[in-house]
């Protein structure tokens, strides 16, 4: 894998995938937060967002790289990993030494996958469809009203829900996980460990928030 | 006290092995670990029965021979010891104790209880060590100051007794503490700069060849190190490593 | 004229390395890559020869028990390393290391070789330095030095409580460099079962393979002993529980002298045995007496209640202790040597003045260092009439960043806590001053077979000062050795390779597999612990820190008979092709036999007492030193180096007198 023959530099692209998408989740929490507080704020974020072509053309393609980057390097590592240990232990206590955050990175990635898929046949793939395949006119105000359409059925509410404690379980390992591959353990770390915390419940709480507020505000 | 054991007993590197069930009496509790094994043993071999094989040799808590997964922990449920130093009085009276070896790819089984830890004198074979020659020709020992802060962190680092414990442990079979830590003694020594962005990037080659796996930083490693090894160490060997290869 | 040509070169001792390096023959860098030196052990001597042969550029092949040559039980020691460097400008100097090791020794060992260990000591802090051992500094970033009993410098180097690992993982560092050149051949867990010898020179080995059992033939044009102390004839000892004479024992039945086998040293703070189950015994450092205060119960009837658990320490009042190392010797009080120290615990433990359910312990108290500690904080906080509970605390907290890591330690062990209530310690075997007889190059009587680090008799005399073991085994290694061999390497360059197809190799591979044979298709009934507890029990009681004339009599009639119902009635389990620690056992247990008796009739010969040895027949009788040991420098100031007759008790003497011109001889006194 060339660059990446490396397993140091395996970690320390994770780690920086995993930078961009904790930046990432952070934009994207900003802009539907707004949707709580003014239906046109959010349309004209949301109008920004789909039609400006530094972010449709540059940053799109990015973040799109960035996620399928973070999986499949997160699959390979996994594989490898398991790879590592053929006959398993009978008895292990994983408990004693390790949070089950750390060691479960694969599932509450796996889950965080799944909702993704689900994520964008709800929006993303509507939205291609809307602009680049069907060019169907812009309408700078219909984003509020397809936001608050999809956040009518419970499941889907429900599947959001639990999809984003997973989040949140990935966040907390992940967050101060990126910083320790990059090489920074030094005396900030006990800051960026509860900075961590904070971020990893947070964003997904806010995430959880705006789509039950949604769904009991309609 | 009485106690059930689970030990794995594996013939050869090629035998399949298996899980085999023992009884021991009256295990004092002051008796070491390894002392509750040689009690089964001494019994196994006045029932002309083969005895488990184990590592061991200083029985300090030192030379690292020991090992041992003991009831799903490296080294046993204490913590800041090496199974040697671990004492029965942890225990409690109809326990049962499994006892496994350290599993790791790059730690095949010889028999037993005993594994192949040799990957790790590789990985030091590959540059754990500075070039210079033990002619005597040196300069003078106190011609290079070195800071204290410096010089004990270097010695924290340094303590590491290269049981295999962190690989035991990890999830992964990662080695990155061992590596980190041997890294860090001489990336934090004036001495060890020369060779620094050689001995990283050929000590971490080697560390891949032998088949361990990737630190997906668990902190696992650093909680059931019998000399308390900091994570520090990995970040900085990450550091030294990005470094070096930056460097080109 | 004796056989023994100690070689030693003339002229003044200051002088007499430089010239011998001067004069000693060479071997030429292109020659040494056509000449093979085995090296058996790798631990600090061991390791660091290997490394500075195959750096000069000859094939090393080395050998050890263990899975890593980096787990040699020299990574034990804990204090640190001597060097006259004279870092703290308090008078050191290469003369002062050189007279405190020989008084240190008793006056049993070598001038010229002490001299020259004490020159090349210095020079072993530079090389571990420029290899990134990490030695404790000072804030200025120079190094720091401690000071060890019975020297008035202070001279140690240190890493933390772990010198010995720190150091063995340099010449481990070392060897790594030159395994991965292709300059040594490591072989771990292979043990060196015999010696091959080809017209009168030590010429190969017979090694087996530990994990397939298979008997290997290597042939070189020198070998060298580096396999360490045979403390484990005792069985209970603070060696590691591999630890063996084998290679040194078989060299001897092959030829080489065995010198003052009976030179050992027993520890004074070991943690005292729990119950027979014990496997090994375990040191706390000597630095512990700088601050710990030696008693046992003045009262029988205190003791006994100890011993039944009914009493506890701290519940006898201060009038009711007995200090006996201050009460007998109060110039030195808890500091006096080791040698003193363990034999008055054992005296004060023997007249039924113990303290733990065994009876063998003494109490080492720290609460009177607590408190003293204690006020001293609290002047230097400014704290006016503290509190009984804050001293305490105060005092504790500077106890614990001195020794920590050794309290820990203790509790894991003992399960007490040693800041609340006094230590319990007791005296264990810990190194031995005797081994192979080697002449200043390091020679035993086998040409081309070497003997270096606690393997030799070497440097230490009768008792070894604290710190000066890691010292010994480096010099050897790096320094001495490797200077030395040359002188009759130069003569084996048109040798060529040796072959191991040869009737010599073809018999001594028959011995070596004769005697698996026997031990796997023997068939007794008793496990081969079961004769070492046994020798170590005979040992430990009539060889220990005390000896006479009938015990040890008994004791060489007792080992002869465990001997010969070892050879009868041993069972070892298992196979002889595969890996079997049993049958490891069996050998080594073996020539423990052999070499306890050996042990027993050194002791007989020495009817005098001098550090490690103790004859209660040779005591001062009368005067302030009485009870105290006394040495016979009329009749006994030589080295005993005992040749193999095919029987350990018909050994034949021969003596190396022992010749003082630079240091004059002087009673020990400690009063």
């Amino acid at each position: 894998m060339g660059i990446l023959s490396s397993s140091i530099a395996r970690k320390v692209a994770m780690a920086l995938s995993a930078f961009f998408l904790m930046f990432f989740l952070l934009i994207h929490v900003s802009v539907n937060l707004v949707s709580v507080f003014s239906e046109d704020a959010f349309n004209t974020a949301s109008h920004f967002m789909g039609t400006n072509p530094l972010i449709q053309y540059a940053m799109q393609p990015i973040l799109l790289f960035g996620v399928i980057f973070h999986f499949v390097l997160g699959f390979v590592l996994e594989l490898k990993n398991r790879n590592a240990r053929v006959v398993k232990y009978y008895k292990n206590n994983g408990a004693a030494n390790s949070t089950w955050m750390s060691r479960n990175m694969i599932f509450s990635g796996l889950v965080i996958l799944a909702f993704i898929v689900l994520h964008f046949i709800d929006f993303w793939f509507p939205e291609v469809n809307y602009k680049y395949i069907a060019h169907l006119p812009e309408d700078p105000s219909r984003y509020y009203g397809e936001l608050v359409h999809k956040f009518e059925n419970p499941i889907r509410v429900g599947a959001y829900v639990v999809a984003f404690i997973f989040l949140a379980l990935h966040l907390l390992h992940g967050f101060q996980s990126a910083f320790q591959s990059m090489g920074c353990n030094n005396k900030y770390t006990k800051y960026v460990k509860s900075f961590g915390k904070w971020y990893a419940l947070l964003i997904p709480a806010l995430f959880i928030f705006i789509a039950l507020f949604h769904y009991f505000s309609h | 006290m009485n106690l059930t054991l689970k030990i794995w007993r594996q013939k050869s590197p090629e035998d399949k092995g298996k899980m085999v069930e023992y009884k021991v009496t009256d295990i004092s509790e002051h008796m070491s670990f390894l002392e509750m094994l040689d009690v089964l043993n001494e019994q196994l071999v006045e029932a002309n029965e083969e005895p488990v094989a184990f590592d061991h040799d200083c029985r300090e808590g030192i030379c690292g021979m020991c090992s041992l997964y003991i009831n799903g922990e490296a080294h046993g449920p204490d913590r800041g010891i090496t199974t040697c130093q671990l004492h029965m009085r942890m225990f409690n009276d109809g326990d049962t104790i499994y006892i496994e070896p350290w599993r790791a790819k790059a730690f095949p089984v010889i028999k037993d209880l005993i594994v192949d830890r040799t990957a790790l004198d590789r990985i030091q074979q590959a540059g754990g060590f500075i070039s210079v020659n033990t002619s005597g020709n040196t300069q003078d020992a106190d011609a290079i100051l070195i800071s204290k802060h410096a010089a004990d962190e270097a010695m924290d680092a340094a303590t590491c007794i290269g049981c295999g414990a962190c690989v035991a442990t990890c999830k992964n079979s990662s080695a990155m503490l061992f590596v980190g830590a041997k890294i860090s003694q001489y990336a934090l020594l004036p001495q060890g700069q020369i060779e620094a962005s050689d001995r990283v990037l050929n000590m971490v080659r080697q560390m891949d060849l032998e088949g361990f796996g990737n630190c997906t930083n668990t902190g696992a490693c650093e909680i059931e190190c019998p000399k308390g090894i900091s994570l520090v160490n990995i970040a900085r060997m990450n550091r030294e490593f990005l470094k070096a290869s930056l460097k080109g | 004229m004796s056989v023994l040509n100690s070689k030693v070169p003339e002229g003044p001792i200051k002088d007499k390395w430089t010239n011998y390096k001067d004069k000693v023959n060479l071997v030429n860098p292109a020659n040494k890559r056509n000449l093979d030196i085995i090296v058996i052990g790798t631990g600090l001597a061991g390791g660091s020869a290997s490394a500075t042969l195959a750096e000069q550029g000859y094939n090393v092949k080395a050998f050890c028990y263990q899975d890593s040559p980096r787990r040699a039980h020299s990574i034990a020691a804990q204090g640190g390393i001597n060097a006259s460097k004279n870092y703290q400008g308090d008078g050191d100097s290469d003369y002062r290391l050189f007279y405190d090791t020989v008084k240190g020794g008793d006056y049993r060992s070598r001038e010229a070789n002490v001299y020259r260990l004490a020159e090349v000591s210095g020079n072993i802090i530079d090389q571990c330095v420029s290899q990134g051992v990490p030695f404790a500094r000072d804030y200025g970033g120079k190094l720091d030095n401690r000071s060890f009993g019975g020297v008035l410098v202070s001279r140690t180097f240190y890493a933390k409580g772990q010198t010995g690992q720190q150091l063995l993982l340099g010449a481990y560092s070392a060897m790594n460099r030159q395994i991965a050149r292709g300059k040594i051949q490591m072989f771990n867990r292979h043990e060196m079962l015999d010696i091959v010898i080809i017209d009168g020179k030590a010429r190969g080995i017979i090694a087996r393979n530990l994990i397939t059992g298979e008997l290997e033939r290597h042939s070189a044009h020198a070998v060298v002993i580096a396999s360490g102390g045979y403390g484990n004839v005792y069985y209970l000892s603070t060696n590691a529980m591999g630890s063996n004479a084998t290679a040194a024992w078989k060299a001897h039945k092959r030829g080489a002298f065995f010198a003052n086998p009976c030179f050992t040293q027993i520890h004074p703070t070991c943690i005292p045995r729990s119950g027979d189950y014990q496997s090994k015994l375990t040191l706390m450092s000597e630095s512990l007496r700088n601050d710990g205060r030696i008693w046992v119960p003045k009262k029988l009837e205190d003791a006994k209640a100890l011993q039944q658990g009914k009493l506890k320490p701290t519940q006898i009042p201060e009038e009711n202790r007995d200090y006996y190392l201050e009460r007998r010797y109060p110039a030195f009080g808890n500091l006096v040597p080791r040698d003193v120290a363990s034999r008055a615990a054992k005296e004060r433990c023997d007249a039924g003045y113990g303290v733990n359910a065994t009876g063998e312990a003494v109490y080492l108290d720290f609460a009177s260092a607590i408190q003293r500690y204690g006020k001293e904080q609290a002047n230097i906080h400014g704290i006016d009439n503290p509190s009984k509970e804050k001293i305490t605390e105060l005092g504790e907290k500077v106890i614990e960043e001195k020794y920590g890591n050794l309290f820990q330690m203790y509790e894991k062990i003992v399960d007490e806590n040693p800041y609340k209530t006094p230590m319990m310690i007791y005296p264990a075997t810990h190194y031995t001053m005797g081994g192979l007889w080697v002449d200043y190059n390091l020679m035993t009587t086998v040409p081309g077979l070497y003997c270096i680090g606690e393997a030799n008799f070497s440097d230490h005399g009768a008792n070894r000062l604290g710190a000066s073991a890691l010292m010994q085994g480096l010099a050897d290694g790096y320094f001495v050795l490797p200077n030395t061999i040359g002188d009759y390497l130069s003569n084996e360059i048109r040798t060529g390779k040796i072959p191991t197809d040869t009737p010599e190799f073809d018999a001594v591979e028959k011995d070596v597999k004769e005697r698996i044979n026997f031990f796997i298709n023997n068939k007794g009934t008793k496990s081969v612990d079961y004769f070492h507890k046994k020798l170590g029990k005979v040992m430990w009681d009539k060889v220990g820190m005390s000896r006479n004339e009938k015990g040890l009599t008994e004791a060489m009639e007792e080992i002869k008979a465990i001997r010969e119902e070892f050879w009868k009635d041993v069972k070892v389990t298992g196979a002889e092709n595969e890996l079997n620690p049993e049958l490891e056992k069996a050998g080594r247990v073996a020539d423990f036999l052999e070499l306890g008796e050996l042990f027993a009739k050194d002791a007989l010969d020495r009817n005098e007492s001098c550090g490690g040895h103790y004859r209660e027949e040779s005591v001062v009788k009368e005067g302030e030193q009485k009870g105290e040991a006394l040495r016979d420098d009329k009749n006994y100031a030589y080295v005993a180096a005992w040749e193999y007759t095919g029987n350990p008790r018909e050994a034949k003497l021969h003596k190396e007198p022992l010749k003082f011109e630079f240091i004059e001889l002087k009673q020990r006194s400690y009063k």
